[in-house]
């Protein structure tokens, strides 16, 4: 069974080199960190149990039933996860395309190698799967403690979702690879992949503004309009959340189903995958040479420099500019909320003021990580006669600029019904934005642009601080917006948040 | 007239002393190569001069400018380039060059015709508007290299330039190096390919643990170390002890 070239010694291999990955970026790479990720991982764990204890503590035994109301929400709440899931598999898939690490080695032996691309297929299944636990799984726990152990069903349902999503992405992937060819399916893949799980979230939302009049997803599930147009409550259609809420035998049958498809797929692809990945790897034999269109040569100012550079790469890049500015899609319901309640009433600042205010703390953050720590040429940029404060204050006026140019339409049309709410809302905007700024200056750690995805590895505190410090300024926006003195309060607390992060980071000790 | 760069006891010590009281002296208009085994100190001595990295002990000077106390007049001399060539592969060539003049305050006209000069001696001038990002090594390599020499450095620092390179391309970079020597630049370079350095270099420095342990032309290295028909390599693995016997 353990033989080389078989089966398992694919899975064996793959299961060493995923594990050592996931660890080197979980530690972000540094030795003698496996004790502090163990104990992460467990407060993680433990916290999530925590807020999942706390969250269906109020919830009575009328969700868990079967009728067609609880239906619709669960299967709604399997379609959110499934669309996030979607997204990882898909960018998994893109990968085993075009990482050539070991493929070439792999390709030129004489082993079989589908074997190892249905290996790596089912890895994907189990990693989308585990990932998925890791957020979802507190709450299956919760419920199998207090509402017995038919409950393990979720556990099965995740699993029996990840294999759909991967079999999906798969056949997705492959038809892009068809239709588009190998050099545009990268790109393409990866935006599609960076833009479904947003995409089912913000059209739920779309969906929910329109019929019930809020930003509510759960408002829109339970909504009359979507109870009058679902299918009967025995419909084949609710067995996946019917196998949620522990019905056996339809578990059964979503499970067999989806280990079904996703083998079918499989086996059909593995074989295929040889081809395109030799196809995908000589793309970058063949050398797309064209002229890009000459700008006129002029010499500016080191800030002006530095700022054109910064720009230039990231519009240059659809990459970079979907994962970074994938958030700004989010924007799009409180901009439609904007238009259609314009004049309507003075309570819509509230909800907008936080969400533009958290926005811009995120986008900062990230816009701030490429231009700070995202250095492709780090010597050039050393070696060069300008102050490092120069430097520095340059590269953060650059995400200043992008920030403004992103949310000043917003504050513009919320000025036009609300000004007060408008200032409040450029305040925080310009206060979470630095805020997530200084906090990339404190932790900054010389990257490759590339790694961009990988951004979160180099310091937890970093990561949590800068969501923390966005949500506390969001906070202070929605409550100044609302009229209350307490905004003050909040944002000292947000101001606190930032000493202490400067405290803790590497920046203060020298 | 000030030395290009005078280096007196520089000492690194990372894990273990890198750089162990090293004295180096290079003249305007001298090709000076430094060789040493692997690990010797050669890279992080050259990432001192350039201000990548800082020296625990020792001073550095660049045409008699103190690299500790006034290192931004000594950036404005130097141009320094690595073996692994670091460009974005989002700009053109073109607008490489104009990001690097930004930084170096190099006034439009001449940052253009500079650009335009190296380009063309770098054989570079059809892609002089194509995106880096599908270049070969050996294209990048020259781009960087024009980006080293484009606000006209008085020292020039090169780290293994020459690796990986094609023939066409190291002879290309070889012409301009020599170009540049011979209008009164300072070029100090670490290599391993031996008859490069031969061919080459007004001096040669052989450094081994952090010190500099042997030093001069070529003809007095023979003078010293071998006979009047020894290579350069048979010379350097005698200084550094490195002679291995065939099997």
């Amino acid at each position: 069974m353990n033989e080389p070239g078989t089966l398992v010694w694919f899975a064996r291999h793959e299961l060493r080199l995923t594990w050592r990955d996931a660890v080197s970026m979980m530690t972000a790479g540094r030795p003698g960190r496996g004790w502090k990720l163990g104990v992460g991982l467990t407060a993680f764990v433990v916290c999530m149990h925590i807020v999942a204890f706390y969250a269906l503590r109020r919830v009575g035994p009328a969700l868990f039933q079967h009728d067609l109301p609880t239906l619709i929400v669960v299967t709604g709440s399997i379609l959110l996860s499934a669309s996030a899931m979607l997204s990882q598999a898909m960018e998994s898939v893109t990968r085993i395309f075009y990482t050539r690490s070991d493929l070439e080695l792999i390709l030129s032996s004489p082993a079989r190698v589908q074997r190892l691309f249905a290996v790596r297929m089912a890895a994907i299944a189990l990693s989308v799967g585990v990932m998925t636990l890791f957020l979802i799984g507190p709450f299956i726990d919760v419920l199998i403690w207090h509402r017995g152990l038919r409950w393990l069903s979720g556990y099965g349902i995740v699993f029996a979702t990840s294999m759909t999503v991967t079999a999906i992405a798969i056949v997705l992937t492959v038809v892009l690879f068809r239709t588009i060819g190998p050099k545009r399916t990268r790109l393409a893949a990866q935006i599609a992949a960076a833009l479904v799980g947003g995409v089912f979230i913000v059209g739920i939302q779309l969906a929910a503004m329109f019929s019930t009049g809020t930003m509510s997803r759960l408002a829109f599930l339970r909504s009359r309009f979507i109870a009058a147009h679902a299918p009967n409550a025995n419909s084949a259609f609710w067995w996946p959340a019917r196998g949620a809420l522990g019905d056996i035998p339809a578990l059964g049958a979503v499970a067999i189903a989806s280990a079904v498809l996703f083998i079918v797929v499989a086996t059909f692809y593995a074989s295929r995958f040889a081809g395109y990945t030799i196809q995908a790897s000589s793309i970058s034999q063949k050398r797309d040479l064209r002229d890009a269109i000459p700008s006129v040569f002029r010499v500016r100012n080191v800030s002006a420099t530095l700022r054109r550079k910064e720009i230039l790469l990231l519009l240059r890049d659809p990459w970079l500019m979907s994962q970074s500015l994938t958030q700004l899609l989010y924007l799009v319901p409180p901009a439609i909320l904007l238009v259609r309640n314009f004049a309507a009433n003075g309570r819509i600042a509230i909800i907008l003021a936080p969400i533009l205010i958290m926005s811009a703390g995120q986008i900062a953050g990230g816009l701030a990580w490429l231009t700070i720590s995202g250095e492709d040429a780090p010597d050039l940029v050393r070696t060069a006669p300008v102050l490092p404060s120069l430097m520095l204050r340059t590269k953060i006026e650059a995400v200043g600029e992008c920030i403004g140019f992103v949310f000043l339409p917003f504050v513009f049309a919320l000025a036009l019904y609300s000004p007060g709410a408008a200032v409040v809302a450029a305040l925080g905007i310009g206060a979470s934005a630095m805020s997530s700024a200084m906090i990339q200056l404190w932790f900054r750690s010389q990257a490759k642009r590339s790694h961009f995805r990988r951004r979160h590895t180099s310091s937890r505190i970093a990561t949590f601080a800068e969501a923390f410090s966005s949500i506390t300024w969001a906070a202070a926006g929605a409550v100044a917006a609302a009229g209350s003195w307490i905004a003050g309060i909040i944002a000292l607390i947000a101001v606190g948040v930032l000493a202490l992060v400067r405290f803790l980071s590497p920046a203060s000790q020298g | 007239m000030a030395l290009a760069l005078e280096i007196r006891g520089l000492r690194k010590r990372f894990d273990r002393p890198v750089v162990d009281g090293l004295d180096l002296l290079v003249s305007p208009g001298e090709f000076y190569m430094l060789l040493g085994p692997n690990g010797a100190g050669k890279t992080t001595t050259l990432r001192m001069v350039s201000g990548l990295l800082r020296p625990d002990e020792g001073t550095i000077s660049v045409f008699g400018i103190n690299t500790a106390t006034d290192p931004i007049g000594a950036k404005r001399l130097i141009g320094w380039l690595s073996d692994e060539p670091m460009i974005y592969d989002k700009l053109t060539p073109m607008e490489y060059l104009e990001f690097v003049a930004g930084l170096w305050g190099v006034e439009t006209d001449a940052a253009d015709r500079r650009a335009r000069d190296l380009l063309a001696w770098l054989g570079l001038e059809k892609h002089a508007h194509q995106r880096c990002e599908h270049f070969s090594r050996g294209m990048r390599q020259k781009v960087a290299l024009a980006g080293a020499l484009i606000h006209e450095p008085k020292l020039i620092i090169l780290d293994e330039p020459l690796t990986g390179l094609d023939a066409g391309s190291a002879r290309a970079v070889k012409d301009v190096l020599v170009e540049q020597v011979r209008a009164g630049c300072a070029v100090i370079m670490t290599t391993h390919i031996l008859e490069i350095a031969e061919r080459m270099a007004d001096r040669i420095g052989v450094i081994s643990d952090g010190r500099l342990i042997a030093e001069g032309t070529l003809g007095d290295l023979r003078n010293r170390i071998g006979s009047g028909d020894s290579t350069l390599e048979e010379m350097f693995l005698a200084i550094v002890g490195q002679d291995i016997a065939p099997p």
